[in-house]
């Protein structure tokens, strides 16, 4: 199918990004969401502008304290970096469970949160492990925590002239773990999620000290499962704690029935997840 | 390699070309100022079209018409084969009765100004109520389509069903029922539909490149809608085609409206479906909701089998139609002997898509219906499914087998065959490791199916029950023709009427001949997808090709070999009966030095002057061939799996299987098609599913949402055969298109549901996707 006609830019410094953006125009990374969506004619920017040419974008850097993500780096090149497996485990297992290879070849995690799918995998793992995006446009860079930047379906907390050049993820300390689980449409790990979680835990002398669980899949965006992360923090971590934990998953989130569950099932799968990702992080530690 | 290379895993001749990219399908096939088409297709599954505002669209440049139902009435409704029930207009006409319906055609400089065309065209609809589910359709309450009397089109009977409810109401008899959905699905071929038109004006004729995999066909509906001297003035062309799996099987009216635009346009005229649009304009398949019945003895014992349910045949009839369910009807005893058997099937329209012959078309549904209602009689019995299935076959000294619908099935030792899946999977150990798990609170499952499926489509008989091309003007039957012809400079050249779509049969010809005539496959070239080349052939489907067309192809070299084998006797001054031909060429037997090769032959049979007295130059022959029966391949299936207890996930762990095809040319090959029929079979169990909402809105339009599975879904298959050859035909092959897709589906809801028994779960409605086992799960406990 074809879409209609737009403009097609492709800078090769952020700057002549920036004078490309503007009201009617998308940025462009793998093209794996933007393409589909443009043929099918669901969506019809004016302007694409293709970031792929701009240098400096397409790596994953430590800076000591945090590490970062660059624009341009793959699911694949997220799911295999030493890097982000050993700080932000949760993250690169989303990585590696998005699409199929093909996909995780081309697509981007930085393109993955911006999309924020509510069926998506990485925006849960970038929530789980404290990401910060790093939104920047010719008015200036923001700093938008991974919490304040899934706002709607299909919709996060960037403006059409912003690139997320980059997130920035806090490195793993003592005492620190984080995991990432799905059922995936197709069975297994198959596919966008029906539910999924993604789940950081901090444990010091035998309890929880802090926690952060994500969900996936059920409402209508990747979101912050806040009493689950309240309810560990205190507790051993033991399984009658993460059960107890886990009763609080829906809090606040309405479960939206699909194709792939009913309201009832979802809400159930959400339970699940979390709960497995729990002891997986607390595995990981 | 030449003789001796039947029967070995030769690597397919097609696949250079096609791994490298360079294969040709339709669209890489460019003309000079051609024009593409795009269509505005209904969004509605019923609706009385209002108005059709074409004016912005003709005005857009490059924009170079728009055709509505008002410029193509007159070609009349698309032909169909089978015509019964309501045949397609062209485009919608006054009424759309499915989503996706063509309304309008819009012809334009090339295909992103014909979209854009087309989506500047408004169509007003005054919405209609839709009827979508097909036995609410079968009570009649709401007629699809008012000028016909009635929803159900056709109905298939066969059987007493008096007999069967008799032995049913007998004291000591145990009735084992389910009613069963046997769910719609999307034939999903890697290439989408595409067709290229050229009218030739000022020679009245046209050619066609299209995906088809019934080449004449095609060619007689275009020679009968536009009014052609003949059949000769259609050439239809499949070049490569990208996967068939039934979709090609068929004639359809963006073939037609393309060839109609080209003629009035006099321009090339493309037309390249898009995926999504194959959703909803490409036929669907299976669609069954129906009730089997199993009446047995206390002790196992098979006494009665029933088949009662209805068929959805979407909105319109096009080419087999009601007649698909049929073929289902061939196979729907299984490999049991009955004493009383009954079945009855409703072909009712919906406002749907239609649906057509899909791999296997009719009986994996059949198949489906049997192997599920045999496992749940077993536990109805308490017995072992593999016991009680062995109790009840057909035995290999019934063969030939008489079976209650009225088929001769050609020959089979069933119980050798699944004593063979027994062994080779270690179903004994499987059960242990099952009890194991289960005492851990694991749901593991074993599930096995058996299958008989009738192949090779033939013989022409078939055609006075109204199984022919006669629909299309063709009155030819379920026969195949071959050329086999040996080029002056003693290369070969075999020419095929089968309308491959990925199987091999350029590798697979090539090495009949190649076997037959001792000329080397590296000679040999395979043309076929082209109706000048043939004078028919009903195309590739029903698992037909090796068994009709293969055949026809030996019998034609047979005839080159008769006839050089003379001329090799002229050459070598000795008897044409002690020819032998071998390495190229052919020599005395027993005297391997007293040789002639091929191009000292074809120079021969080339120059009259050089020939035997009285022989005719040239050599090159033509054959027919019609079987004197379907062929019966078969097999044995187990699957083992395991649900997640929580998730109602089902993980495929392993897939055994023990096919008979009966003599195999390629072994490879037939793998090849065990592989990928079998994991289409998976989807069917597991994933797929044409999904409309009640206003017959399709949900599952895009392949996001309609799931077909992939390798890293599936286990690697261990495959196993035995070999029963046919007597229907002299290379005693049988065919192994469907066997993957027709067993492999209920081998898999037979091992969820085996799995889980405990709970005492008896059936589960495909796809088993996890939240339909989780609700399973969850109504069981509780
Ligand atoms: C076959 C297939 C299977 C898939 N399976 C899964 C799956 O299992 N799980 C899953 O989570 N996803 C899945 N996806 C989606 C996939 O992960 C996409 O690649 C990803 O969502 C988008 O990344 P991209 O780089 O391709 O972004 P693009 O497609 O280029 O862009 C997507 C959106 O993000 C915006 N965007 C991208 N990069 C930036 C940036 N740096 N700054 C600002 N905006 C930006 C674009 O404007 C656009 O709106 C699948 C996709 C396909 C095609």
């Amino acid at each position: 199918m074809y879409p209609r006609q737009f403009d097609y830019v492709a800078p090769t410094s952020l700057e002549e990004a920036f004078a490309a953006l503007g009201d009617d125009s998308k940025v462009m990374a793998g093209g794996m969401s933007l393409i589909p969506l443009m043929k099918m004619r669901l969506f019809s920017p004016d302007v694409i502008v293709d970031i792929a040419r701009i240098p400096g974008l397409a790596t994953i850097h430590d800076a000591g304290d945090h590490i970062s993500i660059g624009a341009l780096v793959t699911h694949g090149e997220t799911a295999s970096s030493d890097s982000v497996v050993a700080n932000a485990t949760a993250l690169a297992t989303a990585a590696s469970l998005t699409g199929d290879v093909q996909v995780r070849n081309r697509g981007t995690t930085c393109g993955a949160l911006a999309h924020a799918d509510v069926a998506a995998d990485q925006p849960a793992g970038a929530l789980a492990c404290g990401a910060v995006m790093i939104a920047q446009s010719a008015s200036g860079t923001r700093e938008i925590p991974a919490s304040e930047f899934f706002v709607d379906a299909m919709t996060s907390a960037l403006r059409s002239d912003e690139v997320l050049t980059s997130i920035r993820l806090p490195k793993t300390g003592a005492g620190e773990g984080s995991a990432y689980d799905k059922l995936g449409r197709r069975g297994g790990h198959s596919d966008y999620a029906v539910a999924g979680a993604a789940a950081w835990v901090k444990k010091s002398n035998g309890s929880i000290e802090a926690a952060r669980v994500a969900l996936t899949g059920v409402g209508i965006k990747p979101t912050l499962a806040s009493g689950v992360a309240d309810a560990l923090v205190g507790t051993d971590g033991s399984d009658a704690a993460v059960a107890a934990a886990t009763e609080h998953a829906l809090e606040g989130v309405t479960v939206l029935e699909d194709l792939y569950g009913s309201e009832e099932y979802k809400s159930h799968l959400a339970k699940v997840y979390v709960s497995r990702a729990i002891k997986q992080a607390l595995a990981n530690i | 390699m030449t003789q001796g290379v039947f029967g070995t895993s030769v690597k397919r001749t097609e696949d250079p070309a096609l791994l490298r990219g360079k294969g040709l399908f339709v669209d890489d096939i460019k003309r000079h100022d051609e024009a593409a088409a795009a269509f505005v297709r209904s969004p509605f599954a019923h609706a009385r079209i209002t108005s059709i505002d074409k004016s912005a669209a003709e005005a857009m440049p490059g924009v170079q018409a728009v055709y509505t139902t008002d410029d193509v009435r007159s070609l009349g409704p698309l032909l169909a084969q089978v015509a019964i029930g309501k045949l397609r207009p062209l485009l919608a006409d006054e009424v759309v009765k499915h989503v996706g319906e063509a309304v309008v055609m819009v012809v334009a400089d090339n295909a992103a100004i014909a979209r854009d065309g087309a989506d500047a065209v408004l169509v007003d609809y005054d919405p209609l109520t839709a009827i979508i589910d097909p036995e609410y359709a079968a009570t009649n309450e709401t007629l699809v389509h008012d000028e016909l009397e009635s929803n159900v089109i056709h109905t298939w009977e066969a059987g007493e069903a008096d007999a069967v409810q008799e032995l049913a109401d007998r004291e000591d008899t145990v009735v084992t029922s389910l009613k069963m959905v046997n769910q719609r699905l999307i034939p999903t071929a890697i290439e989408p539909r595409g067709v290229l038109a050229e009218w030739q004006h000022g020679y009245d004729r046209v050619t066609l490149h299209t995906t088809t995999q019934q080449p004449h066909a095609v060619a007689g509906a275009l020679a009968l809608t536009f009014g052609l001297p003949g059949v000769n003035s259609a050439r239809v062309i499949a070049p490569e085609v990208g996967g068939g799996f039934g979709r090609g099987l068929n004639v359809y009216a963006e073939e037609m409206l393309a060839v109609f635009a080209s003629r009035e346009l006099g321009r090339p005229v493309r037309w390249i479906e898009t995926r999504s649009e194959a959703s909803k304009s490409t036929i669907h398949g299976r669609g069954w909701t129906a009730t089997a019945t199993i009446v047995s003895e206390p002790d196992g014992h098979f006494l009665a089998y029933s088949l009662v349910g209805v068929a959805d045949m979407g909105a319109y009839s096009q080419n087999f139609s009601v007649a698909i369910p049929v073929l289902g009807q061939f196979t729907m005893p299984g490999q049991y002997k009955w004493e009383a058997i009954y079945w009855k099937m409703d072909c009712v329209h919906t406002h749907t898509p239609t649906v057509d012959a899909y791999r296997g078309a009719g009986r994996p549904e059949t198949t489906f219906y049997v192997e599920r209602t045999v496992d749940a009689a077993a536990r109805d019995l308490g017995m072992d499914p593999i016991e009680l299935r062995k109790k009840n076959f057909f035995q290999p000294e019934d063969f030939p087998a008489d079976t209650l619908i009225g088929m001769t099935m050609d020959s089979g030792d069933y119980g050798s065959n699944l004593d063979i899946l027994v062994e080779k999977a270690d179903i004994k150990g499987l059960r242990a490791m099952q009890e194991a798990a289960r005492a851990e609170g694991r749901y593991i499952g074993v599930g096995i199916a058996t299958f008989v499926e009738a192949c090779g489509l033939a013989p022409s008989g078939f055609a006075d029950a109204g199984v022919s091309w006669a629909g299309y003007g063709l009155p030819s039957a379920f026969n195949e023709s071959a050329v086999v012809r040996i080029n002056p400079d003693a290369s070969a050249t075999v020419v095929t009427g089968t309308g491959p779509t990925g199987q091999g049969h350029e590798t697979v010809w090539s090495q009949i001949v190649s076997d037959r005539l001792a000329i080397p496959m590296e000679r040999i070239v395979v043309i076929h997808g082209d109706t000048k080349d043939t004078p028919m052939g009903i195309g590739t489907g029903g698992s037909r090709s090796v068994a009709v067309g293969g055949v026809a192809v030996a019998i034609a070299a047979d005839r080159i070999k008769e006839k050089a084998a003379k001329v090799a006797a002229h050459l070598l001054e000795a008897s044409a009966e002690d020819i032998v031909f071998a390495d190229n060429g052919a020599h005395v037997a027993g005297s391997p030095d007293k040789s002639v090769s091929w191009t000292d032959i074809a120079a021969t049979a080339y120059q009259p002057h050089k020939m035997p007295e009285g022989m005719e130059a040239g050599l090159d022959m033509t054959a027919f061939f019609d079987p004197s029966n379907l062929t019966w391949p078969y097999g044995s299936h187990v699957a083992v799996v395991e649900v997640d207890p929580d998730t109602g996930d089902v993980d495929l762990m392993s897939y055994s299987a023990v096919d008979d095809c009966g003599n195999i040319v390629n072994p490879m090959i037939v793998a090849g098609q065990l592989h990928g029929g079998i994991a289409q079979g998976i989807g069917q169990a597991l994933f797929e599913e044409a999904v409309f909402d009640e206003d017959g809105n399709l949900l599952t339009a895009s392949l996001l949402d309609y799931l077909i599975p992939t390798a890293a879904d599936l286990p690697s298959f261990d495959l196993a055969k035995t070999t029963t050859p046919t007597d229907a035909n002299p290379l005693g092959v049988k065919g192994i298109g469907e066997a993957g897709t027709i067993v492999s589906t209920p081998t898999i809801v037979n091992a969820v549901v085996d799995a889980l028994s405990p709970l005492g779960i008896n059936d589960i409605q495909m796809p088993l996707r996890p939240k339909r086992v989780w609700a399973a799960m969850q109504e069981a406990r509780s």
